[in-house]
């Protein structure tokens, strides 16, 4: 096996007493969709603060593309979970993608303009968004909002992509374009994909392994082997039933910490 | 009234070197204020150049008191403001009432020290209110270079500060200093609003920080255009404001606030009428669509 583009090594985060997981080894290859799935307050979000570079490992080390997780990583892109926009926000669609080429660079930017422009019209037009690219943001819907967040995101081509809930609230159709936007940039450019979400099922196609985090436990294997009845009870630590209808998995179980239906975090939790 | 609209003595006075001397800084802080405005609106920060105002008012009367430049007692309270509420006001639930806070405190205490102040009382009404024919060549200067520092400032962090204003989250993702650019920024607010303070008054600093971008965000959605807008209609306001009010020699803030409000008007009602058009034109789209669709089936 290769050097993985996410080398993650007796990898423990606690805050104060708690132990969100501890003992976690994980290897990421280029190209490789892993989900990231648990009850809230598992840490999921946590695991992407600590490999974009804006939380310190209590214990174990982690490494991005051959390097410390380290702020503003170039070869690190990142999907947000969709949130409102102010409607009079003085911001279009190319602006939004147009940050994340150099939205973390000093100074305005003048020279290479022109380059700058056919480079954001390009990866608007991979992700379809035309038509309302230079609407002002807060006008767009989530799902068209979305679509331009994976823009923004690929824009500098990452060789790891950071998603964290990207397809929350968004409608079923936009969750597929969605997430068929990403997994396109994993096969084509090997991108390696770490996507935390609270529901498995719109990727469950693309997904190769699922890392399952539950109350400091966790699994990592295929969706089979860890989106199992059994698997998933001893995580729980009680009787979990996994049916699968359709080629979709459900989980069933008697703890209300299976209702996994909202989405509580952020990783910018801490901003502002 | 009619002493509103005469221009020959209009005329005679944009001669005088006083007023011309006024109508620079008032270029000067149009330029200032059209530049950061938008950002301000961004970033909500309307009521912190409010409150940092009232605490450049605080400074100048202190200044006044101790007979040092009520330009640096101004500067001195605006950037102890913007300090004070990017420290403060960390969280955003908790800002908007740091600012009260801050605002009515800074407000009574330069109250008192008015009162201890026994010079020309016009002084006094000054700084609350603006007086702009009070512009000396060295406060002209000293206008210059802060000018130039706030610009060239903003300049360096435009992109980052853009990035962490509009879209935090991501920002800080990639690796932007968004703690450190929150103060920086307070802080070139404090020093714009401290010239604003010299030339409109404490109270009406909001006129030239932030209607014009408030305005502009109405017109375009593309941050550089509101941008370049917002330096226009700062610009229309300040020099218009001036020039307004020579003839009568009426107070400059009304005809700078009245201008400033007049154009905020105008935006809000052609962005009224343009969306009336966009909702027009979708509509008619989607009944067209509609049509073969239901065909279809």
């Amino acid at each position: 096996m290769s050097r993985g583009v996410v080398e993650i090594e007796g990898a423990g985060l606690r805050f104060g007493d708690r132990v969100l997981w501890s003992g976690l080894d994980l290897d990421v290859q280029p190209g490789e969709f892993l989900a990231v799935l648990g009850p809230n307050g598992s840490g999921k979000t946590s695991l992407l603060r600590v490999l974009l570079g804006l939380q310190s490992l209590s214990a174990g080390e982690a490494r991005v593309v051959g390097k410390a997780p380290g702020r503003g990583n170039r070869k690190v892109g990142y999907i947000p979970q969709q949130r409102a926009m102010d409607e009079q926000l003085t911001l279009r669609g190319t602006d939004l993608v147009g940050l994340g080429l150099d939205g973390d660079r000093w100074g305005f930017g003048l020279l290479g303009a022109g380059k700058r422009r056919r480079r954001i019209a390009e990866l608007v037009e991979s992700v379809g968004a035309e038509s309302y690219a230079s609407s002002a943001v807060g006008r767009l819907s989530g799902g068209e909002q979305q679509r331009l967040r994976v823009a923004q995101a690929l824009i500098g081509e990452p060789e790891v992509l950071l998603c964290d809930e990207p397809l929350a609230s968004l409608d079923l159709t936009h969750q597929r374009v969605v997430s068929e936007l990403i997994d396109r940039r994993r096969r084509e450019a090997g991108t390696a994909v770490l996507f935390v979400t609270h529901e498995i099922n719109p990727i469950l196609s693309y997904v190769d392994r699922v890392l399952y985090l539950v109350n400091g436990q966790f699994r990592i294997g295929t969706p089979d082997e860890v989106m199992n009845s059994q698997t998933l009870s001893e995580l729980y630590r009680t009787r979990v039933e996994v049916l699968r209808v359709g080629g979709q998995i459900h989980v069933a179980g008697a703890q209300s910490a299976l209702c996994e239906d909202e989405v509580h975090h952020h990783v910018d939790e801490r901003v502002s | 009234m009619d002493k509103l609209f005469d221009f020959e003595l209009t005329a005679r006075l944009l001669g005088l070197d006083f007023v011309q001397m006024a109508l620079l800084a008032a270029a000067v802080l149009g330029l200032v204020a059209g530049t950061l405005g938008p950002l301000i609106v961004m970033r909500r920060m309307s009521f912190a150049v409010h409150g940092t105002a009232e605490l450049a008012f605080t400074g100048a009367a202190a200044a006044l008191l101790l007979g040092i430049g009520v330009s640096y007692g101004a500067l001195l309270g605006a950037v102890v403001a913007a300090l004070l509420l990017g420290l403060l006001g960390g969280r955003e639930s908790e800002r908007d009432s740091v600012i009260g806070v801050i605002l009515s405190f800074g407000l009574g205490l330069g109250v008192l020290l008015l009162w201890f102040y026994e010079g020309r009382a016009s002084n006094k009404f000054g700084i609350l209110v603006g007086q702009i024919v009070a512009v000396e060549p060295q406060d002209l200067t000293a206008l210059l270079v802060a000018a130039v520092v706030v610009l060239v400032v903003l300049g360096l962090i435009y992109r980052p500060l853009l990035f962490a204003s509009v879209d935090p989250g991501v920002a800080v993702a990639r690796g932007v200093p968004v703690h450190l650019l929150s103060p920086l920024f307070a802080v070139l607010v404090g020093i714009a609003t401290a010239l604003g303070v010299q030339i409109v008054g404490a109270l009406l600093v909001v006129a030239l920080m932030v209607t014009p971008a408030a305005a502009a965000a109405r017109l375009t959605a593309s941050p550089l255009r509101a941008t370049v807008l917002a330096v226009v209609f700062a610009e229309i306001a300040a020099i218009g404001g001036i020039v307004l009010s020579l003839a009568p020699g009426a107070p400059v803030s009304f005809f700078v606030t009245a201008i400033s409000f007049t154009i905020y008007l105008v935006c809000r009602l052609v962005a009224y009428v343009r969306g009336r058009e966009r909702r027009g034109a979708v509509d008619a789209v989607s009944a067209a669509s509609a049509v073969p669709a239901a065909h279809q089936r």
